[in-house]
């Protein structure tokens, strides 16, 4: 299905269309060059799961899942990503259920605000997806680009080790 | 941000054409630095052309060469077979920078001319030869903590911040571009510059050059190589020192070997000096302590970093005999425990 986004849209004439697949629906927005994926996420398609933290690729908060791949949306641009298909945290657990990550994060006590929650999750799926890491150092490290202000990591950490262990991590 | 037009390029005559027709024109790879300079304003732009669909295979091997393709991601290309199996080192590098994410979305290319980090640069408020030539280096009396020890100058101290290239240095990787006159060649030793009184330009690279592929020379040290990395916090952050070591032994004997430093000048650093020394020597901490000697013979520190050149000294003896076991390294470069 093809939705036009309600959305206040510029006219402008470097104005190009573009094409996502976000969270298995097809969108198609009109957006001038310099909308950032992650504006275009919140701004024009009221996905506000993402969030912006530090708007400079320094805080991983904005992490979405890109062709199965996790990048930082506030460094890529909405019109570089035409025609791809883009996971956010909205779109983890289509059935309605909460994902495996979810509820560890909840059992772990991961999160104090939530506000890195979304992107820790996101880049989590992502990197268990990559298979790089087998041990608990190797975690840690492949999910460094995820900061967490509260201080929740060691929970974080456990929460994640928990599901890359299919539930038997103590 | 300023508004721009932006044009998608599909092939490498395609790119150069679309960045010669157009004045303030930028390629955009990963977009991990240009964005980020866009949206400081320290970068304005006309025109962007995107040249992330030029990519063909990340690697691949030609003639026991091997070409990186300068489009194909960070990550492909640290977790590609042949990268992972013949050039462990510039793998081990390349997941020391910057994230997961990130090194997801960075290309090879980009890497290559990713701006320094220092301060100043990035405050559009202070002087900065290198964002306004003419105008002043403020990092020289500034907090110059995280700048250069080496190859310094009155106009500039910045430090080019890529590990990648640390090992790529190393590895006497020579880098192929394209430009509207053709195709060159540069070796990885003449790719970037050291400030002198043009600090503004970091790299060889000529306007509208397309930097295409980057070769590896057969040779990668698969055996005894080791990368380290030393910064603020262990992973996430910028070097504050940086060693890639790259050594072949026979007999017990250092055959050949190569040690290049980041994170202490405006380009990966390597002393000829100091690896003729220690060819047919044993490969020894007082070896290595000797040559550390030699590589930070002329290192002059500021206010502020001074404590740089003994730790590059300790870095390096540290990396060298680490490479005699390559295993003994942790994920992402960091130092042990
Ligand atoms: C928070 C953060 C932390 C980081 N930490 C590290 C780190 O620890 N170590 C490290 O090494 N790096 C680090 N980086 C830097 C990162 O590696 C670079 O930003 C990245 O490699 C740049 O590649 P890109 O493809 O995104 O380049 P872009 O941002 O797309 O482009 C950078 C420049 O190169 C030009 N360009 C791109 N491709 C080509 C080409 N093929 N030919 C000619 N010109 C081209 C562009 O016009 C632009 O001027 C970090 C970045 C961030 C944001
Ligand atoms: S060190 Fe170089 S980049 Fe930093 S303020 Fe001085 S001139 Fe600018
Ligand atoms: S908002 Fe993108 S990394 Fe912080
Ligand atoms: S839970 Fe608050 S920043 Fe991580």
């Amino acid at each position: 299905m093809l939705t036009e986004t309600t959305k206040p849209i510029s006219h402008a004439k470097n104005a190009s269309t573009v094409s996502l697949k976000i969270n298995g629906e097809d969108k198609s927005l009109v957006l001038k060059p310099w909308v950032t994926l992650l504006d275009c996420l919140r701004e024009n398609l009221d996905l506000t799961g993402t969030k912006k933290g530090c708007d400079h690729g320094q805080c991983g908060a904005c992490t979405v899942i890109c062709d199965g791949k996790r990048i930082l949306s506030c460094l890529t641009l909405a019109v570089m990503k035409d025609g791809s298909e883009i996971t956010t945290i909205e779109g983890i657990a289509p059935s309605g259920d909460l994902h495996p990550l979810q509820k560890a994060f909840i059992e772990h006590d991961a999160f104090q605000c939530g506000y890195c929650t979304p992107g820790q999750i996101c880049s989590a799926i992502g990197m268990l997806a990559e298979g790089k890491a087998n041990t608990e150092a190797e975690v840690k490290e492949l999910m460094s680009g995820n900061l967490c202000r509260c201080g929740a990591n060691t929970n974080i950490i456990n929460a994640i080790m928990e599901v890359k262990n299919g539930g038997n991590y103590e | 941000m300023n508004d721009f037009d932006f044009y998608k390029s599909e092939s490498i005559a395609d790119a150069v054409e679309k960045i010669s027709n157009h004045t303030d024109s930028r390629f955009i790879a990963g977009g991990t630095n240009l964005i980020d300079l866009l949206k400081y304003n320290l970068l304005r732009v006309s025109s962007l052309v995107d040249v992330n669909s030029i990519k063909n295979q990340s690697v691949t091997e030609k003639d026991g060469l091997v070409l990186l393709n300068a489009f194909a991601t960070n990550a492909e290309t640290a977790y590609h077979p042949i990268i992972e199996q013949r050039y462990p080192l510039l793998s081990k590098a390349i997941l020391a920078g910057a994230s997961a994410q990130i090194r997801n979305m960075a290309t090879n290319g980009g890497n290559l001319l990713q701006r320094t980090r220092c301060y100043y640069f990035y405050d559009a408020n202070t002087p900065c030869n290198k964002r306004e030539p003419g105008s002043g280096c403020s990092a020289i009396n500034g907090y110059n903590r995280n700048l250069a020890i080496l190859g310094t100058s009155e106009h500039c101290i910045a430090i080019f911040p890529s590990d990648m290239c640390v090992a790529l240095s190393a590895l006497n990787a020579t880098v192929c571009v394209t430009g509207s006159e053709g195709e060159r060649r540069i070796p990885f030793s003449a790719f970037h510059r050291l400030p002198d009184d043009t600090p503004e330009l970091d790299n060889n690279l000529l306007p509208n050059e397309l930097i295409t592929s980057i070769e590896l020379p057969a040779k990668g040290f698969e055996k005894n190589y080791s990368y380290l990395k030393l910064r603020d916090r262990n992973s996430y952050a910028f070097a504050l020192v940086s060693v890639a070591t790259a050594m072949e032994l026979e007999n017990d004997t250092i055959k050949e070997i190569r040690i290049a430093l980041g994170g202490v000048a405006s380009k990966p650093w390597r002393v000829q000096e100091a690896e003729d020394f220690l060819q047919e020597k044993a490969p020894t901490r007082e070896n290595f302590s000797l040559a550390a000697e030699i590589i930070l013979q002329d290192a002059k520190g500021f206010e502020f970093n001074t404590f740089k050149i003994e730790l590059a000294k300790r870095a390096i003896i540290r990396n060298c005999l680490m490479a005699l076991n390559p295993s003994s390294q942790l994920p992402g470069a960091q130092p042990s425990a």
